[in-house]
């Protein structure tokens, strides 16, 4: 188990954009396995900004590690923002494909599963049925669990993508973003973790 | 560090904006535009369009190393020395590997350096072609940023990225490597100015009103406050602004090993070095303290001892430049993520002056449990104790001269009886501990402030990893000062053998050369010491003698270092020297 994964660890989902220049995933994917940081999932995509990937990573850690993952990601030179999604309400999707062994007597039952998920067959012949499942990582989850009550052939995961809710971009803007060393960042426990005790002199 | 291409060095061509160049050209167009009057480097294939085109550069000077680790820690002991960027200019594939100690070196203690590396023709890459190695891929760990260069269009940009990136915020290494085609081809010479555009840099992080208030409030209520003074002070040069606040609030100061220098020694509010090797009283302080002011120090392992026991009664502010630092390892209370010389100006009008003298006398009162153990008094049996040369070189030279320790016991002992008192004179490898990194950073240095009386302070082992750089001093008519504190062993590694492993000397006796003869060798002077009384004699002969000259001192073989923290040991839990009679000796506050 990675130092960084403690009793208060959770899932949190981080969007970073990034310039799309050669090697930027080999910085992110080094600073991820050299401080020892758990990565559930990274996906990379173009944006609608030309020169600018998206990346979105599923992590496991606590608020501490993240912040210091966060600022980590900062100091990378080619990395424009990074938001953690734990602080914004947001829509989560992951897309899967899932093969299943399906002959003619167990086919219906698959098929009624599917569409409980709301998933579409992409594919199928005698043996198999392929499902494409869009949804939150915890439902494609729940549908890997109860398809594994027949015989999974293939399996693929896209990996989370994400995005705020609302009007709230992603890409927080310019000068309003600053990773602001100027609001929480700046950290201050009123309560200290550590008690005041005197020294009798 | 703005480009002035305007004011061309003396010797350099004056090239007009617009004029088609050369890469190999653009290269030196570029570094004469940052002000680089010096480079240390070595030739090899993939670079050889660059060193040609050097020869058109009279205005920069090529310091031709031998061996390429050498080239990166003279560049690194120039820019600590001067606070300027440093060059090392390096081949393909094991020109460039060579330099990876020395990169490394760079980045662990945040020293900025730019790395130009030839690399093969761009057609050649990913073909496993000769001398090619993945560069760029080998240092992204141990650089703060790198480029792989493919186009001569894109040279001039990239060097002057490096040398914004290398020398703002937190600084670091930057490493170039250029294709040797890129180098070949033309492309017209535009001079960049002004900072880069780079929209993912931000260096220049600001702490909130609101939170320096917070702070200045918490110094105020603070019983026993102690200030944790890093190397960050003597980057952001902020000397002054320290002392100018600890006279205000009389809080003590506690150093680390790169800090040194940064608060004069001699000032009576210096405690001294913590940490590992640092003296008992300041230990004591930290662990006793109820509030800790870290200024631009990260809190190293070296530092803290056991961290679950680390300073359990204080709170902590911790003023850092890079974000990433807090909270990292100590939990702090409030975190000013700005420029230290900033901070330290904006929060000294904004707190009490105080003088906080139960606290002070406390401390002084801890102290005089070391003096027991003091050197005063040792009877001079003919021994010659490696504190006493420390101790006899910071008097000889007025504590004035500009130091540069390898890694080792002789590098605690300098910590600990070189008193400094200014910043920058001081030079040493702490985050990696790179054993051979002090005679190459000490001609780095040397070229940086060519005034100085510049000592190496080596041990007999770590003097022979790169002790071939003595021919580099010698062809380019380099004066440095050499102390080999030779103990005859790995000294540092068979103390730890002593105390942890048995006393078993597993591979540490060592057999070196006759180090006289080794300076002869390359036409310099060798001097040797074996009794105290010719330490001072031989140390004014070293100074009076032009060019580089040895000094072989025949120290007691199996002297420690104490006090000592054992790794992962709470930090006031040390192992002492032992009290008198016996004739070691543990502070050499020796008249
Ligand atoms: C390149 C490198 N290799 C190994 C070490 C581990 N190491 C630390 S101190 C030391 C002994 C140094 O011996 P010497 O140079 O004679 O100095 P002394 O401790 O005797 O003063 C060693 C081997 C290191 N720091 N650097
Ligand atoms: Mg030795």
């Amino acid at each position: 188990m990675s130092p960084h994964v403690s009793a208060s660890s959770r899932t949190r989902t981080l969007i970073a954009h990034v310039e799309d220049k050669p090697g930027v995933l080999a910085r992110i994917a080094s600073l991820f396995r050299r401080r020892g940081y758990n990565i559930q999932s990274l996906t990379v995509g173009r944006t609608a900004e030309p020169g600018v990937s998206r990346m979105t990573l599923m992590i496991d850690a606590d608020d501490d590690t993240a912040r210091r993952i966060e600022a980590n990601l900062y100091k990378l030179v080619n990395v424009l923002d990074v938001v953690d999604l734990a602080d914004h309400a947001a829509v989560n999707r992951e897309l899967a494909l899932i093969k299943v062994k399906a002959d003619v007597d167990t086919r219906p039952r698959v098929l009624q599963i599917a569409d409980v998920f709301h998933a579409r067959v992409v594919d199928m012949d005698r043996e198999t049925l392929t499902i494409e499942s869009t949804g939150t990582h915890d439902q494609i989850d729940g549908l890997v669990d109860v398809l594994g009550a027949f015989e999974v052939l293939d399996l693929v995961r896209s990996g989370v993508i994400a995005m705020t809710r609302g009007r709230e971009s992603s890409r927080p803007q310019p000068n309003t973003h600053v990773p602001s060393p100027t609001s929480e960042e700046q950290q201050s426990w009123p309560e200290s973790s550590t008690t005041a005790t005197p020294i009798s002199a | 560090m703005t480009a002035n291409p305007a004011a061309p060095l003396p010797g350099n061509p004056r090239t007009a904006p617009g004029a088609l160049l050369t890469g190999a050209e653009i290269i030196w167009e570029a570094l004469a535009a940052e002000g680089v009057d010096v480079v240390f480097g070595y030739p090899g294939g993939a670079i050889m369009p660059a060193y040609d085109a050097m020869l058109k550069y009279p205005g920069i000077r090529h310091v031709l190393v031998r061996h390429e680790q050498g080239a990166a820690h003279m560049a690194d002991g120039y820019a600590r020395a001067s606070g300027r960027v440093g060059v090392a200019i390096a081949t393909s594939g094991p020109g460039a590997t060579n330099l990876v100690t020395g990169i490394a070196t760079a980045m662990m203690d945040s020293v900025p350096v730019v790395f130009i590396t030839g690399q093969v023709s761009s057609t050649l890459l990913g073909t496993d072609g000769f001398q090619e190695t993945d560069v760029t891929g080998v240092t992204l760990p141990i650089t703060k940023h790198n480029y792989l260069v493919t186009d001569v269009a894109d040279i001039a940009s990239t060097i002057r990225e490096a040398f914004f990136l290398a020398s703002s915020g937190r600084p670091g290494p930057v490493l170039v490597d250029i294709c040797k085609d890129a180098q070949q081809a033309t492309a017209p010479w535009h001079p960049p100015h002004g900072t880069p555009r780079l929209p993912g840099y931000r260096p220049e992080p600001h702490a909130p009103d609101e939170m320096l208030e917070r702070a200045a409030r918490m110094i105020d209520q603070a019983e026993r406050p102690v200030i944790l003074a890093g190397y960050g002070i003597i980057k952001a040069g902020a000397g002054e602004l320290l002392r100018a606040f600890v006279e205000k609030t009389g809080v003590p100061v506690a150093s680390t090993l790169l800090g040194l220098g940064g608060f004069a020694a001699s000032h009576p509010m210096s405690l001294g070095m913590m940490g590992m090797h640092g003296e008992a009283w300041v230990n004591n302080a930290i662990q006793e303290a109820d509030l800790l002011i870290a200024l631009g120090m990260r809190f190293d392992d070296r530092v803290t001892g056991r961290l679950a026991t680390y300073a359990p009664r204080a709170r902590k502010i911790h003023v850092e430049v890079d974000r990433s630092e807090i909270n990292k390892l100590v939990k702090v209370d409030i975190a000013l993520i700005d420029d230290v010389a900033r901070v330290l100006s904006a929060i000294t009008p904004r707190v009490q002056a105080k003088t906080r003298e139960p606290w002070l006398a406390r401390i002084a009162g801890m102290k005089g449990d070391s003096a027991v153990r003091d050197i005063q008094g040792l009877p001079d049996e003919g021994r010659l104790y490696a504190a006493h040369v420390l101790h006899d070189l910071w008097r000889i030279t007025e504590g004035k001269a500009l130091v540069v320790t390898d890694v080792g016991q002789h590098q605690m002992w300098e910590a600990q009886y070189y008193k400094h008192d200014y910043a920058r004179k001081l030079i040493t490898s702490g985050g990696l501990g790179t054993m051979g990194f002090a005679l190459p950073a000490a001609i780095g240095a040397r070229f940086a402030q060519p005034g100085d009386d510049v000592w190496v302070v080596a041990g007999d082992g770590g003097f022979q990893m790169t002790a071939c750089e003595l021919s580099t001093a010698a062809q380019e008519g380099i004066k440095v000062n050499i102390a080999i504190i030779n103990n005859g062993y790995l000294g540092m590694v068979r103390q730890w053998q002593q105390f942890f492993y048995g006393g078993r000397y597993s591979s540490t006796p060592m057999r070196s050369p006759d180090f006289v003869k080794l300076a002869e060798a390359h036409g310099l002077t060798g001097l040797r010491v074996t009794q105290r009384s010719e330490v001072e004699a031989t140390v004014r002969l070293a100074q009076a003698t032009p060019g580089t000259v040895v000094i072989d001192f025949r120290v007691e073989q199996e002297d420690s270092v104490y006090p000592m923290v054992p790794s992962g040991a709470d930090l006031a839990e040390m192992i002492r020297r032992p009290p008198p009679p016996s004739p070691l000796v543990e502070t050499a506050e020796d008249p």
